[in-house]
């Protein structure tokens, strides 16, 4: 049995990892001592499989209340996606969004994509500004990380997509 | 019906054992999901839909620096054992390999870059997974150049992507960057001083997952554990993989340390457990894969300590990949019960051993010592 590492009396059943300083340790507590910091068990994000999160969907909430779907473009219902877990097409993303928000946040903490932007064939003005924001963003972590071959490569797409604008 | 066999290296390069730490972390391995914009997933179209994805695809990747003088293959062409020797050598998921006795739907296929380090399984549970396999630690290396073939491709390819939610995936699990970066990493160590469940239960806890070898859903075997990014909304590709490589460098510095302390506790122990494993795998005459794997486990840590010398890296890793049911198959150049199986891994084994030639002991060895 493991001991709290508070109180050292009572087993210890939260294991709680930290990263300070780039520097990972662990903390083992009891039920108790954990709930005296305020840790409750499981509420860590990314921690639960997307079943569990799909058997949670319109369960309490009221935005789940509203009536969505089936997708216009590819007939998936909302049922269909509780069951597999696999959206059918890009417009779901649109259609099934109340739902999905909620559900995107658990799973990965976050609902703003922070990476790479993508530029179609064809682009349109504001996605070229996205996009150059993108690539400055980039630019700008790759400098602060000394990595210049890349920052370099970097520039040089900034320029055309600049030229382009 | 196509044969992978008359490519007998194809896509192993990444056994090369080279990069760096390359005896604690076999390989490195980057995916991206990545869609067509103007189709439904895959799991919601039909065959001549699928087909039409694969032919666009393989137009663009022949058009692709990285890519033209490549070869693109529809699984539905190949044998099932071709199917199952790319599957044991990670260029395929088990979802695409499908069951040998179903031929796969046509237009799931495999495209692969003329170097064979970045491969494009087309029509898996998403139109396009772009992967690159790498030995040792290599995230920064591997991303740049699947980077690569994603910015040919996408420039040729409208690609699904939503200015709030990234790149569009089928499971959300999936969305935003659609990066998995994932680390197959030995950790013998841990598990030998019982550390291993505490530093697993940690990566949960930051938002880092792992598995068995291969991938979802697999068992570990031979203390190889596939660490990866759990998360792909919401942080940029290069902060996903940063993370990641601190927290596998954390992970490294573990296993470093409980080695240590299995060599300062149990000395005498280790030495018989390695050579004993080493003696297995070269004289034994049957011998199932997970044994060979639990054994491989023992010398690879041999190896790596300095305890047993004269053994590459490389050849640990080649057997790995050879003596799975398939390669051996393909070998034997016919189907194999599973008795046969074993008769034929053992005699694989003891073969590319024997060629590797005398192993010794490290010079301060204090087994040695012990006069007799």
């Amino acid at each position: 049995m493991m001991l709290c590492d508070h109180c050292g009396e009572n087993e210890a059943i939260i294991h709680l990892t930290q990263i300070v300083n780039n520097q990972m340790s662990t903390f083992h507590l009891c039920e108790r001592c954990a709930a005296e910091k305020g840790l409750e068990p499981g509420v860590n994000v990314g921690n639960f499989p997307l079943t569990d999160f799909l058997a949670q969907m319109g369960k309490g909430g009221t935005s789940e209340a509203g009536s969505a779907g089936p997708c216009a473009y590819c007939g998936l219902k909302l049922e269909d996606f509780k069951k597999t877990g696999r959206l059918g097409c890009s417009h779901c993303y649109v259609t099934f969004e109340p739902h999905l928000r909620g559900l995107l946040r658990r799973l990965h903490g976050g609902t703003q994509h922070l990476g790479k932007v993508y530029l179609p064939p064809d682009p349109s003005r504001t996605q070229q500004q996205e996009r150059l924001a993108g690539l400055k963003r980039k630019l700008d972590r790759a400098v602060s990380n000394e990595d210049f071959e890349r920052a370099a490569k970097l520039r040089d797409m900034i320029r055309e997509l600049e030229a382009a604008l | 019906m196509k044969e992978v066999g008359s490519l007998p290296d194809f896509g192993l390069g990444w056994l090369e054992a080279r990069g760096p730490h390359s005896d604690i972390v076999l390989s490195t391995r980057i995916r991206l999901a990545r869609n067509l914009q103007a189709h439904a997933f895959t799991t919601r179209i039909r065959e001549p839909e699928r087909q039409e994805i694969f032919a666009q695809v393989r137009e663009a990747a022949s058009h692709a620096a990285a890519l033209s003088g490549g070869v693109a293959m529809e699984l539905a062409e190949l044998s099932p054992l071709s199917r199952k020797v790319l599957l044991e050598r990670h260029l395929i998921s088990r979802e695409l390999a499908g069951e040998s006795d179903v031929t796969p739907p046509r237009g799931t296929g495999l495209i692969m870059s003329p170097h064979e380090d970045v491969g494009i399984m087309v029509n898996e549970e998403d139109h396009l997974r772009l992967q690159c396999l790498m030995s040792g630690l290599r995230l920064q290396e591997a991303y740049q150049l699947v980077d690569g073939v994603d910015e040919e491709l996408g420039a040729a390819l409208p690609m699904a992507f939503h200015h709030e939610l990234g790149y569009l995936t089928s499971c959300p699990t999936n969305v935003g960057t659609g990066l998995r970066a994932s680390i197959l990493i030995h950790l013998p160590g841990l598990v030998l001083t019982k550390e291993i469940g505490k530093v697993l239960q940690g990566l949960g806890q930051v938002g880092l997952t792992f598995r068995g070898l291969y991938g979802e859903g697999s068992e570990v075997v031979g203390n190889f554990f596939q660490i990866s990014n759990q998360t792909t909304l919401g942080k940029s590709e290069e902060d996903l993989l940063d993370h990641l490589e601190k927290i596998v460098g954390q992970v490294m510095q573990y296993e470093v340390e409980a080695r240590n302390v299995l060599m300062r506790d149990a000395r005498t122990v280790m030495e018989d457990k390695i050579w004993r494993a080493y003696g297995l795998l070269r004289y034994a005459r049957s011998l199932s894969f997970d044994e060979v794997m639990n054994l491989l486990s023992g010398v690879r840590l041999g190896v790596s300590m300095n305890l047993l010398a004269g053994l590459r890296v490389y050849t640990l890793n080649k057997i790995m990949i050879f003596s799975q049911a398939a390669h051996l198959e393909q070998a034997a150049g016919r189907p194999l019960n599973d008795a046969e199986s074993d008769l034929h891994r053992a005699a694989y084994v003891r073969r590319i051993l024997e060629r590797e030639g005398q192993v010794s002991a490290s010079l301060d060895a204090p087994g040695e010592d012990v006069g007799v």
